[in-house]
């Protein structure tokens, strides 16, 4: 198998101009990040890119993380841009698992944008931010002209506070270890897509938009064999694993067979030819805990709202190392690759 | 899922790939390389990929990935000619969604996105006629892109356009033709090609009777086929039986999708709005005669090529690039001196690494290194 399953990775140029690829959550987004930011703003704790910062203040350690939010359509079913900029920070806290303490919360507004449909963001946000335990302690607004914006843009920063002696970090993983998803996988990707309207389809599926922090927490205080987590935004599931993958210098195996898909996600993938392991998640986490404490993960997580579908998807392997492997559905492997760009449909 | 776990089930994929081991040995094997299966079609590179099945099958048996993927075969040139009436003042371009990534001399359609044309991707040509309609002071151009599969429903486009009065909406038209392009492979004499998997989708526009000079002409099986595994590994099996009892046949596997004589109103719709080019420039391959189609005169008003005065860019393949040899088989992506170095899905040389149904972006995604075992 090993002779087999060599990954051929080539670095990217960055290119003369920015693409919407280097925003995708791929490869060409960790170049852009790492020829541009992280050579102009340094190492340290930036180049672990991380979910968040470790701050040590006094005896506590609080866990520091941002994110800005840009969506279209602004409203889809399971939620909108207020909801997904306050589930999107605490959700990077709660994987590092901080219970959050605070969020910012800054906007910006195209004008002319409908102040009915701005109170609902807001509404959105403070509900996402109560479910969350959180509280929004500070803000800022801007207005800019008609086209320089689309409709509003947000970003969120959030403190948490990290358990004492709590340590998460994919560089623990190690052989033996199992892989969790929380949930189905694929739903705000197939649910934006189909929201946005251009492909006739009709389906009932929402965005899994929601915040993890309960979960997250509860998993942190009852496994101690939990080694990382991550929620799988951009990128996808396949994102994070290969991202763990690299990290920790091992190999994850995962069984097609056993990913948690719903029938429409499926539907809409099929007909795009999309992989539904690189869509977007907003309220699914990968975790990495040890074989010993696997069964008792998912038995915590389907005992509590949006684990409902908590599942073992396969295990950690030595080697060959920073690779993500699929044990294919009809026998034989093949390797998952870190998802470049945006994934484009197919012709035909 | 209804209509794909049928065609999935690991068990009956294995019961097939049994007998398909029985029956490939009483197949008399080329000496001196494995036996050579062309699927045509790139949605079948993708399946085989995606399943794994080349490495499900014996080792004798070798899938040679096609010519099947419009996207691959579109030469540099093309690409050129898009991103000029893109750069147009006034013109949104609009085009299926893996055509935006193919590289041509002056970079691909989404760098020119980057740079400031307006360019959007869509599902269906009559998502750009909607355009047109909801733009009257913009011009829409759709780049037609696609072998017959792709051609009825830009052909209806066409048509609906011209009942419709829309005068602002045009396309680019790159249509290929799948029998030219069969014909210029199996005359050429560096292919080694013992049998074929046949494109479904092609097929279920113009039906199976345009094949029948394969067998017929070059004594090779020649079967349709459907895009799931059970589908493809059956389509394996009436390839291989076909050789082992000395037939050479036009068989229909995909039969519940593809009528012997194609479809007669999509074909109607087709003969109105195309004529033959007389010959087309293929990616790889170089010119081919009569293996593409340009909007018939009386459909000249939509031609974006008559409607801008273009001049069709010829772009020459870069030195380094062997798709061609990839495409006829001769080579497997893994042996061409750029794979994985100069030409990788991030930085596509060749269009074989831009598609997903590309076989070098196919080999790089799953990381089929060496041969193909």
């Amino acid at each position: 198998m090993q002779a087999g399953l060599r990954p051929v990775k080539a670095k990217s140029p960055i290119g003369k101009s920015v693409t919407l690829a280097h925003g995708a959550g791929g490869r060409s987004m960790q170049v852009l990040i790492d020829e541009i930011f992280l050579t102009e703003f340094g190492t340290g704790q930036l180049s672990d890119l991380n979910d968040s910062a470790r701050i040590e203040a006094g005896t506590d350690t609080l866990a520091f993380t941002t994110d800005s939010f840009v969506v279209d359509p602004i409203f889809f079913p399971g939620g909108d841009i207020g909801k997904l900029a306050v589930c999107g920070t605490v959700n990077d806290l709660a994987v590092s698992g901080a219970r959050p303490i605070a969020l910012s919360f800054s906007i910006i507004i195209e004008e002319g944008f409908d102040i009915t449909a701005l109170r609902q963001i807001a509404r959105s946000a403070r509900q996402a931010a109560d479910e969350a335990g959180v509280s929004i302690v500070t803000g800022d607004t801007k207005v800019v002209n008609r086209g320089c914006a689309d409709g509003v843009f947000i970003t969120t920063s959030g403190i948490g506070r990290v358990p004492a002696g709590l340590d998460l970090s994919p560089v623990n993983i190690c052989e033996g270890d199992r892989i969790l998803l929380s949930s189905s996988i694929g739903e705000h990707g197939a649910a934006i897509m189909v929201a946005r309207g251009d492909l006739g389809l009709e389906t009932d599926l929402i965005s899994d938009c929601r915040p993890l922090v309960a979960m997250c927490t509860e998993l942190a205080a009852g496994c101690p064999g939990l080694r990382a987590m991550r929620d799988a935004t951009r990128g996808g599931v396949a994102a994070v694993l290969n991202e763990f993958a690299v990290a920790s210098g091992t190999a994850l195996t995962i069984d097609e067979a056993s990913l948690p898909l719903k029938q429409q996600v499926r539907g809409v993938s099929e007909i795009l030819g999309l992989d539904p392991l690189y869509l977007a998640n907003e309220g699914l986490f990968v975790a990495v805990v040890s074989e010993a404490c696997a069964d008792a993960a998912v038995a915590t997580l389907r005992g509590m709202p949006g684990g409902e579908n908590a599942i073992l998807i396969g295990e950690v392997q030595a080697a060959p190392a920073g690779v993500l492997i699929m044990n294919a559905l009809l026998g034989g492997q093949r390797l998952v690759d870190m998802p470049d760009g945006e994934q484009l449909p197919r012709i035909c | 899922m209804k209509y794909a776990d049928e065609f999935r089930d690991p068990e009956k994929a294995q019961a097939l790939i049994a007998v398909i081991g029985e029956t490939l040995k009483k197949v008399p094997l080329p000496k001196d390389r494995p036996l050579h299966i062309m699927e045509v079609c790139g949605g079948h590179t993708h399946s085989i990929f995606r399943y794994g099945l080349q490495k499900l099958v014996p080792d004798s048996i070798e899938f040679i990935h096609g010519p099947g993927c419009p996207v691959c075969v579109l030469p540099m040139g093309r690409v050129d000619d898009c991103i000029t009436i893109a750069e147009k003042e006034g013109v949104i371009f609009t085009t299926f969604g893996d055509a935006m990534r193919v590289p041509g001399s002056k970079g691909s359609l989404m760098q020119a996105r980057a740079r400031g044309a307006d360019v959007r991707m869509v599902y269906s040509p009559l998502d750009a006629l909607a355009l047109a309609e909801n733009n009257p002071d913009h011009d829409v151009v759709f780049f037609a892109l696609g072998f017959e599969t792709t051609m009825p429903s830009t052909a209806m486009t066409v048509l609906e356009a011209k009942r419709r009065g829309i005068t602002n909406f045009s396309m680019i038209c790159q249509h290929i033709t799948i029998i030219p392009t069969l014909k210029a492979l199996l005359g050429d004499p560096q292919t080694n090609i013992d049998g074929f998997i046949g494109p479904g989708h092609v097929s279920m526009v113009i039906g199976n009777r345009g094949y029948d000079f394969i067998p017929a002409d070059y004594n090779k099986p020649f079967v349709v086929a459907g895009f799931e595994p059970l589908d493809l590994l059956q389509s394996l099996l009436l390839v291989l039986t076909q050789l082992a009892e000395g037939r050479a046949e036009v068989e229909n596997q995909y039969a519940r999708i593809v009528p012997e004589d194609g479809n007669a109103h999509a074909l109607k719709a087709m003969a109105e709005v195309y004529e033959d080019r007389e010959h087309c420039d293929w990616r790889g391959l170089g010119s081919i005669e009569a293996s593409g189609v340009r909007l018939r005169d009386a459909y000249e008003d939509f031609d974006a090529e008559i409607k801008f005065g273009l001049v069709q860019a010829q772009v020459p393949d870069p030195d380094i690039c062997q798709c061609g040899d990839v495409v006829r088989g001769i080579i497997k992506p893994t042996q061409c001196a750029a794979f994985g170095t100069h030409c990788t899905p991030q930085t596509p040389l060749g269009a074989l690494m831009v598609s997903s149904e590309g076989a070098c972006a196919a080999y790089h995604q799953y990381a089929i290194t060496g041969v193909a075992h």
